[in-house]
């Protein structure tokens, strides 16, 4: 096998490749963009958040509970508890990044997401021996996500949404459509249901608070974990 | 422009906790095997963690959240398409918002 390297090449494959992937994102910026802007961050708070965070589905959720001042405890458990995924997703691409040190793994990591994850293990699995391709195919991601946030939030403050106002549903529809995409079958029933039904529950008993989504997360999981392995 | 010190400290801390599930997972899973009870128990965590968000969400929303939520996903169900499913969520939730 050839060894594994990371060039200029691999760089502006990946690049490439996103292209049409960054339509997905656009709406999905937009919407991060308008909740920041619901939320009274201000739209250097705005861009600093997508810049640095950059995870979207975790600021969705931090901003759907924020409040002046923000609640820290909760927006970093948040952040973390959506993110927990990631940390599964790196190691699968060790074959790629195992020989390199320093800046060439940790900015790669750094700009992984969902999306560029995907196309970097079907090119590392078509024998892709360019580890520069997630760098390539997260860089210009993260360039449209800050850059569709701030426009969002420039809309937003130009329209003055009231709050409640259904322009603000949008958030909420990316999760619903985020769910379709998840459902991975019967095996979900029980720890979705489980999900569900402590989150409503823990949302009625602690009302104003975050605690239902790591409840709902964490009953909802440990029983599906502790059923497979039963099984298994 | 002056700087919001808790929000920004509270973006920090995010980001803080974000890379610590990118880099960090990474750095900490090529160093120890989590066991398999721990693997099936994390690849539950993103569906459960979102249905525990929008369940909730939904049924505080009332009406409005309600018709946006079932209209999302059908059309995303029939379309696999996200801007397609989240315009007619919040066309949806406009519609009985205009109707109250």
């Amino acid at each position: 096998m050839t060894p594994v390297v990371f060039t200029r090449d691999g760089l502006i494959r990946g690049a490439r490749d996103v292209l049409p992937l960054l339509l997905g994102v656009t709406p999905f910026g937009l919407v991060t963009g308008i909740a920041s802007q619901g939320a009274d961050l201000s739209l250097g708070e705005a861009v600093f958040m997508s810049v640095f965070v950059y995870a979207g589905a975790s600021q969705l959720v931090a901003l759907a509970i924020w409040a002046h001042p923000p609640p820290l405890l909760a927006v970093t458990l948040a952040a973390f508890v959506v993110n927990l995924r990631l940390a599964l997703m790196g190691p699968v691409l060790s074959p790629w990044f195992d020989r390199f040190r320093g800046w060439r793994v940790w900015f790669s990591m750094f700009v992984m997401t969902d999306q560029n994850w995907a196309m970097s293990v079907r090119e590392m699995n078509r024998g892709g021996r360019d580890a520069a391709y997630l760098l390539g195919s997260g860089l210009p991601m993260w360039l449209v996500w800050t850059i569709t946030t701030a426009v969002g939030h420039y809309a937003g403050s130009a329209l003055r949404p009231p709050p409640g106002h259904p322009v603000f549903f949008a958030a909420l529809a990316v999760f619903v459509s985020m769910l379709a995409g998840m459902w991975r079958g019967r095996r979900d029933v029980l720890p979705w249901l489980v999900a569900a039904a402590v989150s409503v529950t823990v949302a009625r008993l602690l009302p104003g608070t975050f605690w239902y989504i790591i409840a709902g997360s964490l009953a909802g999981s440990v029983v599906g974990g502790w059923r497979d392995r039963e099984r298994a | 422009m002056s700087i919001d010190w808790p929000n920004t400290v509270a973006i920090i801390l995010m980001g803080i906790a974000t890379y610590a599930c990118r880099g960090g997972g990474y750095w900490l899973f090529r160093q120890i095997r989590p066991s398999p009870l721990i693997r099936a128990m994390l690849a539950y965590v993103p569906g459960t963690l979102f249905v525990s968000f929008v369940v909730p969400s939904l049924i505080q929303g009332g009406w409005q959240a309600l018709a946006g939520g079932a209209a999302t996903l059908s059309v995303m169900l029939a379309t696999r398409n996200l801007l397609a499913a989240m315009t007619a969520g919040v066309a949806a939730a406009w519609l009985v918002w205009g109707l109250r």
